[in-house]
């Protein structure tokens, strides 16, 4: 059997703000209270606010987790004063590169910008060397007429209009441009994410044989929503040629069932590299800005975010997936959170014979706590830690006053933008591969849940984990 | 609170109490559990 390790890892941000009020909560808000468009829109961060936020700098691997904690917060007020776009693995770009991505993967000419607006898009990606000459634009004119006409949504740049996206089909909801608007969103973060790895990496995208898709978008017809594809859509813009793919559906746990997937693929010997991907969530915009703009915080979640890693044989540099030691929640194992973390991480352990201690840092959901508490749920993050420390106690490992101990050298600060299946642990896998290669850690386990519930199919939530080792060892 | 022949919409949430735990407590404490659901809300 071959051993399959994580190769490489890349993150993207794309700043988004004028996509804010098409998130799913603003849309809905501001059609019951036009005037929350104003209050939004004057809340809405800067480009270099957002770049120098001190979460979205560790999410590209500019600042480690345990820089970040000891940055005080609030986060938004304590700026990184010497912010890149680039990071070791991963990049932010603006939203005219936003709306560029999504021109040149726009493959059905659903969507027109206009002049002015793509010539800033190609000049925002001049290192991308795919599709290119598709950012193309429209006089101001025409722009106008086209809007006037309806049939569609206006895409705004800078608070004003500067494209449309025509709705694909009258009778059909699933085609409507509101659902194509998330799909597009979704597949150009996607797009970069996938690019920016291949780039980084050896592997070239010809060599890859299979794409997993992981995102939470819904594509398809109104005969088959949700039953669509992103995978092969993603790979053909970036010149995978020789690969096919498929999608998981398993909400904010799709990336870790995709990674166990892609695992096993490469250790059976039926693909040699697969790559995991996902793409931002367009309608998670804005989810709590009610909370930030009662508290008089700037819209946090104004950001897509995508992912991607290079699941392949193991070859000395990436980590690699002990599949033996890989986790689920069963169907029968209940959903209190004890029961959670037992299927997910105790049971697996024993299993292979390992201790909960032995474990150096756990990636559970690492939602930016900054974004969350504002809206009410907490630190989602220190709540899961906690609850694996309680573990660790019940387990006879660590004693109750070893707990906070146990959160602070196992566990880390929640620094992923709030895009569903993007900070379900695997926001951790790039920088665990920094500092497994500084030889700083040697074992490391990621977590995630699923909410199946939220789709009134079941009441069970879902779960599933495994762990990374240093190939050295 | 008195929970006993009361009517229950338990809305739990995934990272605290989830909707099948409110339900149960509430139903041990005499009440008719009307809904209940599990939301995600982060």
């Amino acid at each position: 059997m071959e051993q399959p390790a994580i190769l490489h890892s890349s993150y993207i941000l794309a700043h988004a703000p004028d996509f804010v009020r098409y998130g799913s909560k603003p849309r809905r808000e501001i059609e019951v209270d036009p005037s929350l468009l104003g209050q939004m829109s004057d809340s809405l961060r800067s480009w270099p606010e957002m770049l120098s936020y001190p979460p979205n700098q560790t999410f590209i691997g500019n600042l480690t987790p345990d820089e970040l904690g000891a940055i005080p917060r609030p986060w938004f007020e304590n700026l990184v004063a010497d912010a890149g776009v680039d990071g070791p693995f991963g990049r932010i770009v603006d939203q005219a590169a936003l709306y560029g991505l999504m021109k040149l993967s726009d493959d059905f000419d659903l969507m027109t910008i206009g002049t002015e607006l793509a010539a800033e898009a190609v000049a925002a990606l001049a290192d991308f060397d795919q599709r290119m000459d598709r950012i193309t634009g429209v006089p101001a004119e025409e722009l106008s007429q086209l809007v006037a006409g309806g049939g569609g949504q206006p895409l705004f740049h800078k608070g004003v209009v500067a494209g449309f996206l025509r709705t694909a089909h009258d009778k059909d909801p699933s085609l409507d441009a509101a659902v194509l608007f998330e799909n597009l969103a979704c597949k150009a973060t996607a797009v970069l994410a996938v690019w920016q790895v291949l780039k980084n990496s050896s592997v070239s995208p010809d060599d890859v044989d299979y794409l997993i898709n992981t995102g939470e978008e819904a594509v398809g017809d109104r005969y088959q929503r949700g039953a669509g594809s992103l995978s092969k859509a993603v790979g053909e813009v970036v010149g995978c040629v020789n690969a096919t793919g498929s999608d998981i559906k398993a909400f904010c746990a799709a990336p870790v069932h995709a990674l166990i997937m892609a695992g096993a693929m490469v250790a059976s010997g039926v693909h040699k590299y697969v790559v995991v991907l996902g793409g931002g969530s367009q309608a998670k915009l804005g989810m709590k800005f009610r909370g930030h703009l009662r508290s008089g915080v700037p819209i946090l979640e104004d950001a897509l975010a995508g992912m991607a890693f290079i699941v392949g044989p193991d070859d000395g540099t990436g980590m690699k997936l002990r599949l033996d030691l890989a986790g689920q929640h069963p169907i029968g194992a209940g959903s209190s959170p004890q029961a959670v973390y037992q299927a997910l991480v105790v049971d697996p352990l024993k299993r292979g014979g390992l201790k909960m201690t032995e474990i150096d840092r756990y990636a559970v959901e690492l939602h930016n706590p900054e974004i969350t508490e504002l809206g009410g749920s907490g630190d989602v993050p220190k709540a899961n830690y906690r609850t694996l420390a309680a573990m660790a106690v019940l387990e006879g490992e660590i004693e109750r006053d070893g707990m906070d101990e146990f959160v602070s050298s196992r566990g880390m600060p929640g620094f992923a933008p709030t895009q569903g299946h993007i900070p379900a642990g695997v926001p951790y896998l790039g920088h665990a591969h920094a500092a497994m290669r500084s030889g700083e850690l040697a074992r490391v386990m990621v977590v995630a849940k699923g909410s199946l519930f939220l789709g009134r199919m079941t009441q069970l939530v879902d779960g599933v984990s495994f762990v990374i080792e240093w190939s050295d060892d | 609170m008195e929970l006993k022949d009361k009517q229950v919409v338990a809305i739990g949430e995934r990272e605290g109490v989830n909707g099948p735990s409110l339900k149960l407590l509430a139903e041990s404490a005499g009440a008719t559990v009307v809904f209940s659901v599990t939301e995600c809300f982060v």
